[in-house]
């Protein structure tokens, strides 16, 4: 005999009859639906000091977040640095990833903005078969022409990600040869303070 | 700074050290480490030669990673980070598993490892490795240290971060010119890092609306995890459980947070946690979950754990609230002091008689029996048994990972806290006998028994010789069924009996091994000597080692198949 038990078999047990849904959560008439994926951008206040980058894109790595891009620069606070993400996820998702940058000993703060100012710049690099054309439409997305070499024209221009999206499937037509994108970078709008902790005053 | 501190400065008269190793072994005093645990290599050794001059305890280790499991049991039994120390590259990747495996289980541990000097990091300098880079995901923060006036500052804080909050393990890579470097600062007193904010009290409307619901509940159950006893708040979960009669269930990490003889002891649940253990999870409408991180081993499929339940989760780590298991009430803060809180605000205690009758029903409907005929090889179920009833409840059990660790778990009376000491979140082969020596050296009062299997007490067997020198008294109890059990036991549940790399009839004696060693060795096959032999080996004063034949047949029962519902739990194999 190996390790045989005595008791009811698994089929003779009463069973309950509720469910959870993949995320755990209860399934009941409300929350029977599945949280839908969003797109969310988060404000990190961090140090700014070598490997706090590997550091939080390790962390996006072996948890499995859907990172959509992250940008990372100095703050007008000394040592400081922000870095946004946006991030595709679940509601629990957003909060697990917000929870999880928390905890790194270099983030000092971590904020969802809602209503952000969002910009990103793009280097767009199209043929110069048509350069009034380009211009056009370089013109029409607040764009400007900062290289033309024999052959192509760079554009330079900031918008929002989806501006930039429109703009590039715009240039098509003349050929888009190359394409350098930074990521979003964003603020909180008005006077409301993105992210900050007690350590920083003036950011 | 602290009060020993200000003493040895006056006493010096100096805020100087003579060297970066100095103020990181002056860190270390400062912040009361007695014991450290390690292997001697180029880039660490300005540190111990610093440590030549101090009273901190070294234990010299077989292997590092068997120095970052001693150092992680001892943490587990004292509650103050253990520490351990390996030079740079080989010595460093050495110490992974046992960093990853205190990371998996909250266990307070700072580890330092020596580094190539650095002008040399980045050229794949001799014995170099990207230590900080390697450890990061398996350390609540791994630091590099490249200015010699606040390394011993890295070092308090990296200790202090290890204790502090939800604990886990912390590494300082420490590079040879920084160790090197005459005339630092003195140290500060160890302090947490001040980005890392440790909440205390959870926030009060969630507590009114969690005893509410607790109140109200008529299936009512507390699921205490490790952090219940990490948090020190045994007292407070024991009082509130039988002071409102709330039936208890532990996770594998949380036995020992409650009496295990007490009726409302429902002890473990889970993949082989006890079937009432499992019945109760299933059918209970409001559980309090304190200190854990809802483990797949512990929830089986999410889509059936507690499946009725509103979830009240306290953790001191806000990113496990929801993280794997909704959490209707989210309770952020110590263990203890939520407990306090609740037990505040409850108007009343939850009217649930009827469901402490369920609760015992099911003890006796599924109770943990075994078979065990005079004349068949012995059981190891038995053997467990024998041991705890002959030790007192303080004894300390250590083991490696497989079914020995499971029968260990199940068969053994857990009535204290920090006396069950397992590799539960990785399930480290080879943890039982690293663990022994670190639990003991932490304890060395109390006794210390490791029960380990034949596949893992060959993975980190040369601790014995440490074992011997140190002249440790502490008994590992091989339950010896000439395989990796746990794959065989599997390869005949899922893989129709094919035993492809599983069976081990080729292991060494173990008594004979034990006794090459310097050990004692005892080979156990007889349930006669089951009581002599353990009263032999328990009297022996130094290691000792029981090589002890059990039925190759056992399995481990009951079995909650992985992805599968709690409550259709296994009590044999035909029930998978
Ligand atoms: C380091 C490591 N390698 C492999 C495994 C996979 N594994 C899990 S349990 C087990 C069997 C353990 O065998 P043994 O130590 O003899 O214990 P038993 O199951 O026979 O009691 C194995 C190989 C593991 N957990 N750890």
């Amino acid at each position: 005999m190996t390790g045989e038990l005595p008791g009811p078999a698994p089929e003779e047990r009463p069973h309950p009859s509720g469910r959870r849904n993949k995320q755990g959560i209860r399934i009941d008439p409300e929350a029977e639906s599945e949280p839908e994926v969003r797109r969310e951008v988060l404000s990190a206040l961090v140090d700014h000091e070598p490997g706090v980058l590997a550091e939080v894109s390790g962390l996006f790595a072996r948890r499995q977040f859907n990172i959509e891009s992250l940008t990372v620069g100095p703050t007008a606070a000394e040592g400081l640095a922000r870095m946004t993400i946006v991030v595709e996820e679940t509601d629990p998702g957003v909060e697990q990833v917000k929870r999880q940058l928390r905890k790194l000993v270099p983030v000092h703060a971590v904020r969802e903005l809602d209503a952000a100012t969002e910009r990103e710049l793009a280097l767009i690099k199209v043929g110069d078969d048509d350069p009034a054309g380009v211009a056009a439409v370089a013109e029409m997305y607040g764009g400007e022409a900062v290289e033309a070499g024999p052959e192509v024209v760079t554009v330079e221009l900031t918008g929002t990600e989806a501006e930039i999206d429109a703009a590039v499937e715009a240039f098509e037509r003349f050929g888009v040869r190359e394409v350098a994108r930074t990521g979003t970078a964003a603020l909180a709008g008005g006077t409301e303070f993105t992210a900050y902790d007690d350590t920083t005053t003036d950011d | 700074m602290s009060e020993s501190e200000t003493e040895r400065t006056t006493e010096k008269g100096d805020d100087t050290l003579p060297t970066g190793a100095a103020s990181v072994v002056a860190a270390l005093e400062d912040a009361g480490v007695e014991a450290a645990f390690g292997v001697q290599g180029g880039a660490i050794m300005p540190i111990y030669d610093a440590l030549y001059q101090s009273d901190i305890e070294h234990i010299t280790m077989a292997h590092e990673q068997g120095a970052a499991h001693a150092a992680d049991a001892y943490g587990a039994v004292t509650g103050d980070p253990g520490v351990c120390l390996a030079t740079s590259g080989p010595g460093a990747t050495n110490l992974v598993t046992g960093i990853a495996d205190a990371d998996m289980d909250s266990e307070p541990m700072l580890a330092l490892t020596g580094q190539v000097a650095t002008d040399m990091v980045g050229n794949d300098a001799f014995q170099e490795a990207d230590t900080t880079g390697i450890t990061r995901p398996v350390t609540k923060a791994s630091y590099f240290a490249s200015d010699p006036d606040t390394v011993g500052d890295t070092v308090g804080e990296a200790f202090a971060l290890a204790r502090d909050g939800r604990q886990g393990p912390t590494l300082v890579d420490l590079p040879k010119d920084v160790s090197n470097t005459e005339d630092v600062a003195r140290p500060g007193p160890a302090e947490g890092p001040e980005t890392h904010v440790v909440p205390d009290e959870a926030d009060p409307d969630e507590v009114s609306r969690a005893a509410h619901a607790l109140a109200n509940a008529e299936r009512p159950v507390i699921l205490a995890g490790g952090g219940v006893i990490k948090g020190d708040a045994t007292e407070e979960l024991r009082q509130f459980a039988v002071d409102h009669g709330v039936p208890v269930v532990t996770t594998m990490p949380g036995v020992g947070a409650f009496d295990e003889t007490h009726d409302l002891a429902m002890e473990m649940a889970g993949m082989h946690g006890t079937g009432y253990a499992n019945m109760a999870i299933t059918h209970c409408d409001v559980m309090l979950a304190v200190g854990t991180r809802f483990d797949d081993r512990l929830t089986g499929g999410v889509d059936t754990f507690a499946p009725e339940a509103e979830i009240a989760h306290v953790d001191i780590d806000a990113s496990e609230i929801s993280k794997n298991v909704h959490a209707d009430y989210p309770l952020v803060g110590d263990a203890s002091t939520v407990l306090r809180q609740l037990d505040d605000a409850l108007p009343r205690a939850p009217d649930a008689e009827g469901w402490r009758d369920r609760c015992l029903h099911w003890k006796e409907e599924y109770p943990m029996d075994y078979d065990a005929p005079e004349d068949d090889p012995l059981k190891p179920q038995f053997v467990v048994e024998a041991f705890s009833e002959a030790t007192d409840d303080d004894t300390i059990v250590t083991t490696g990972v497989g079914q020995h660790q499971m029968w260990a778990v199940q068969y053994w009376t857990f009535t204290e806290p920090r006396t069950w000491i397992s590799s539960h979140g990785l399930g480290t082969m080879g943890y039982g006998l690293p663990a022994a020596i670190g639990a003991k050296v932490a304890a060395p009062e109390q006794e210390v028994v490791c029960f380990d299997g034949d596949g893992s007490f060959l993975m980190t067997v040369q601790g014995l010789s440490v074992a011997v020198r140190e002249n440790l008294d502490l008994t590992v109890c091989v339950l010896n069924n000439e395989a990796v059990g746990m794959v065989r036991q599997w390869q005949d549940a899922f893989f129709e009996g094919r035993r492809m790399a599983s069976e081990y009839p080729w292991g060494p004696d173990f008594a004979t091994l034990a006794e090459a060693f310097g050990a004692k060795g005892f080979t156990l096959d007889d349930y006669d000597e089951v009581a002599d032999t353990i009263q032999a080996a328990r009297d022996y004063d130094g290691p000792s080692v029981i090589d002890c034949h059990i039925d190759p047949r056992e399995d481990v029962y009951p079995m909650v198949a992985s992805g599968g519902a709690n409550g259709l739990f296994a009590l044999q194999e035909e029930h998978l």
